[in-house]
């Protein structure tokens, strides 16, 4: 257990600095392609450092801003409080922050730094179709994530995926600004760039290896997170029939994007495409194992 | 001066694996102590709801005398019950019996089942005794976790010279393992 968290603190360095290196690239590739020259790798950089900073402090109340998420007052929610009260006396865990998500989608997720520094939200709709054991499940799959550390590697995904996204969508823009041509006028008589070419595939690339990125980083740890779950409940059968539920149910969950996608338990965009031609290249993108997967694995605990 | 400076240098590290290995120690054997208080803390817990489920009850099934009685009685043998594992184990078995009946009473009267204040009393206790299988869980975990690190080696050399000892774990004893019988 514990070497798992040492790898999973070594992997969110990884990422930061990783993340770094893609927006450093970006931006000297924006500088090329508008003529601000190394200007603009300067400018990526400071935006890549803030960017670094702030997500660590405070990429778990985004992550919750952007769903939607309002603090459970222990009067409404009394059985999810007592739950995960509960689940944090068997794991010697401080009680996270909790939260609910007004969407009837049956889904949940957990946020933050570290367990000190940690929340967890469900839907509405979660609460509603899960009995007591299934829901008990369900939390401890989200506790097992605080345990693990795993929160503070995706919840850096989150935002950092999302500046990456943000970055090269300004710059396509920008060249469009610009007329569509890769040079300004005045740049005319210089002659053909091979930097700006470079660039040109790289702000189209980007976006597609920050989103692999964040599919690896999200897969392994569903399975282990539930493996880790059953070892506090010491009940498969109520993650397994919560996760059964979970697989029925085709309500899209609208509280989700595209950039917290890997947060929640149940990947919650619909695997279009998961069987054509492209099924391969597409399963790449998902942040989720296949359900069926999921449920066979823990049958054989 | 090679030889001392390499000398030194083993000694330091060998102090400093020492420091950290009796730290680690010290924090299991801490959380074992945390983790059975932790027990105490829900058992009382849900000796002090009982009072209150008592009353709700009466309220509206006043004639169930005896269900009610053995419920109080059961609460007043485990306050009463002496300090041991054994004789407590037994007490709070007798209780969470006697609170079965008691919620047994909700399928026979529509009313209590439907009051806001049963529902949330049902749920409290029901959380509580999940709390307390728990703390116990959490008891035995680092029970297994501390014997671990005691009986490795190289820990275990200088850990019985510090006189650090094995300890037991949490064990259902013969009443717990029976699980209560329901009468109606």
């Amino acid at each position: 257990m514990f070497e798992l968290i040492s790898s999973n603190k070594r992997r969110s360095v990884l990422l930061l600095v990783g993340f770094v290196v893609i927006v450093v690239l970006i931006g000297t590739a924006i500088g090329q392609l508008t003529g601000l020259g190394w200007m603009g790798t300067l400018v990526a950089t400071v935006i890549a450092a803030v960017m670094a900073f702030v997500s660590y402090w405070k990429s778990d109340s985004i992550a919750l801003a952007v769903s939607r998420a309002k603090p459970a007052e222990p009067g409404d929610y009394q059985r999810l409080h007592n739950l995960v009260e509960g689940l944090c006396i068997a794991g010697g865990l401080p009680k996270p922050r909790v939260y609910v998500i007004d969407d009837p989608a049956p889904n949940a997720f957990a946020t933050g730094r570290n367990p000190k520094h940690a929340a967890i939200a469900v839907t509405t709709g979660l609460l509603e179709k899960l009995n007591r054991v299934e829901l008990e499940g369900v939390l401890a799959h989200e506790l097992s994530h605080i345990r693990n550390y795993d929160i503070l590697v995706s919840t850096l995904a989150v935002t950092l995926v999302g500046a990456v996204a943000l970055l090269t969508d300004t710059a396509i823009r920008l060249m469009w600004w610009n007329g569509g041509r890769v040079s300004r006028e005045g740049d005319r008589g210089g002659g053909f760039n091979p930097l700006a070419l470079v660039g040109f595939v790289l702000l189209i690339v980007a976006p597609i290896i920050a989103k692999a990125m964040q599919a690896t980083v999200s897969r392994r740890r569903e399975t282990l997170a539930d493996v880790s779950a059953c070892e506090l409940t010491r009940y498969p059968p109520g993650l397994i029939s919560a996760l059964e539920k979970l697989r029925d149910d085709t309500t899209v969950t609208h509280s989700a994007s595209t950039a917290t996608a890997h947060l929640w338990i149940e990947q919650p965009m619909s695997g279009v495409g998961d069987r054509g031609r492209l099924g391969s290249f597409h399963k790449m993108f998902d942040t989720h194992p296949p359900l069926d997967e999921r449920i066979a694995l823990l049958r054989e605990l | 001066m090679w030889v001392l400076i390499a000398i030194l240098a083993v000694v330091v590290l060998i102090v400093l694996y020492l420091i950290i290995a009796y730290n680690g120690l010290i924090r299991r054997r801490n959380q074992i102590e945390n983790a059975w208080s932790q027990i105490d803390v829900q058992l009382k817990r849900r000796l002090d709801l009982v009072p209150n489920l008592v009353e709700t009850v009466k309220a509206y099934a006043a004639h169930e005398r005896e269900t009610l009685e053995a419920v109080i009685q059961a609460r007043n043998a485990a306050i009463a019950a002496p300090d041991t594992p054994e004789a407590q184990g037994q007490a709070q078995n007798q209780l969470t019996g006697a609170l079965r009946q008691i919620f047994a009473l909700g399928e026979a009267y529509p009313d209590l089942k439907a009051n806001q204040n049963f529902l949330a009393l049902q749920e409290e206790l029901t959380a509580t005794e999940d709390r307390v299988a728990y703390s116990r869980q959490f008891y035995n975990d680092s029970v297994l976790s501390y014997n671990n690190k005691l009986q490795q080696f190289p820990t275990v050399f200088f850990a019985n010279m510090l006189n650090f000892e094995r300890r037991e774990y949490f064990e259902a004893d013969e009443a717990a393992q029976t699980a209560p019988t329901v009468e109606f």
